[in-house]
């Protein structure tokens, strides 16, 4: 990482991340096409929704035949966090102009987010329009072709049901979750165990009356509400 | 899987909500601020969400009884968790839970 805020450093800089994003893209591919999506779909996704972990969430919710205002809203609850990096990061971009911002942020992530954070540290705080649209654009390309290769590769896969396949999604769930435990400091590690917890409690509660396409939207905010309440309370 | 032009519009809803979600604090920052409650809330629904849609699978919905246990899914989560603690990695944790169940539904016959 250099001070340079160019386009050529913002390639050298991102390179590294697009790794994760092709491991990511390609898991999304395979669960789709598993799932019964098509690659057209699969990619239609990747490139209008664009949001990793909503887009496992979206497919989830389409195969058990979901109503289509809970898997959109779920959708936006789960990217919610987008809300909160925009915040951080629009004040940086004040200078440039609104088209420019509204391009910018479309396409935040979690990786341009942290990057960016990251680079701040090595030019005297300060951002620009050329250097974050690079890493924003690389990360969608990259996500974008990932996504429609895994969904090909899908293709050689039949029945996954028989061969555990469908585990995919709750395996890449496990594994989300627990990068989310280790990586989020903004919340204490103790006070995220207890609301995972609760989760599990609530889970099985709810799951006795609640029908199975509502069940994460509702518990999702109870859980959210019984954190802030925990959190005041204890932590 | 529902018809082409449900997803279609699916992705369509939640691309939009998600992209003003994404470009609503660039466009209006100068003049507003979420509330510190609303921040707070927002906070926790990552974790929430990521245990609800693994918790959910555990179990077997019986609605107005209480559930029963999805053994093999239950079972398959096991090493899938130790892979992720291990590996920290998203793709080796995909990998180990589909052979884990792959497993247990093949050579096991649940």
């Amino acid at each position: 990482m250099d001070n340079e805020l160019t386009v050529s450093s913002a390639a050298k800089e991102t390179l590294p991340t697009v790794f994760g994003y092709i491991g990511i893209g390609l898991a999304y591919g395979i669960v789709g096409r598993a799932s019964g999506l098509s690659p057209l779909m699969i990619t239609l996704m990747s490139l209008i929704t664009y949001g990793g972990a909503s887009q496992f969430i979206i497919i989830s919710m389409l195969v058990t035949h979901s109503p289509m205002i809970s898997i959109i809203l779920s959708a936006f609850l789960v990217n919610s966090r987008m809300i909160l990096m925009s915040t951080t990061l629009a004040p940086y971009f004040r200078k440039e102009s609104l088209f420019k911002n509204i391009i910018l942020g479309g396409l935040v992530t979690d990786e341009s987010f942290a990057l960016g954070m990251n680079k701040i540290n090595y030019t005297g705080r300060k951002l620009n329009f050329p250097w974050f649209n690079t890493v924003n654009l690389f990360a969608y390309i990259v996500w974008a072709i990932a996504s429609l290769v895994g969904a090909l590769l899908g293709n050689f896969i039949s029945n996954p049901d028989k061969f555990g396949l469908n585990f995919a999604l709750v395996a890449m769930f496990i594994g989300l979750l627990y990068l989310q435990l280790v990586s989020d400091k903004s919340i204490k590690f103790n006070l995220q165990l207890l609301v995972v917890g609760f989760v599990l409690v609530a889970t099985f509660i709810g799951i006795i009356f609640i029908p199975a396409n509502l069940l994460t939207l509702v518990i999702t905010l109870i859980a959210c509400a019984f954190g802030v309440v925990i959190k005041h309370a204890f932590f | 899987m529902p018809s082409s032009n449900f997803i279609l519009l699916t992705i369509l809803g939640s691309g939009l909500a998600t992209w003003l979600g994404r470009i609503m604090p660039f466009v209006i920052l100068k003049k507003f601020r979420l509330s510190a409650k609303m921040v707070e809330f927002l906070s926790f629904v990552p974790i929430s969400i990521m245990s609800v849609l693994w918790f959910e699978n555990l179990f077997i919905q019986h609605l107005g009884h209480l559930p029963s246990l999805n053994v093999p899914n239950l079972l398959a989560s096991l090493p899938t968790v130790l892979s992720a603690v291990i590996s920290k990695n998203l793709l080796v944790t995909v990998v180990v839970g589909v052979i884990s169940l792959g497993f247990l539904r093949l050579v096991v016959g649940m």
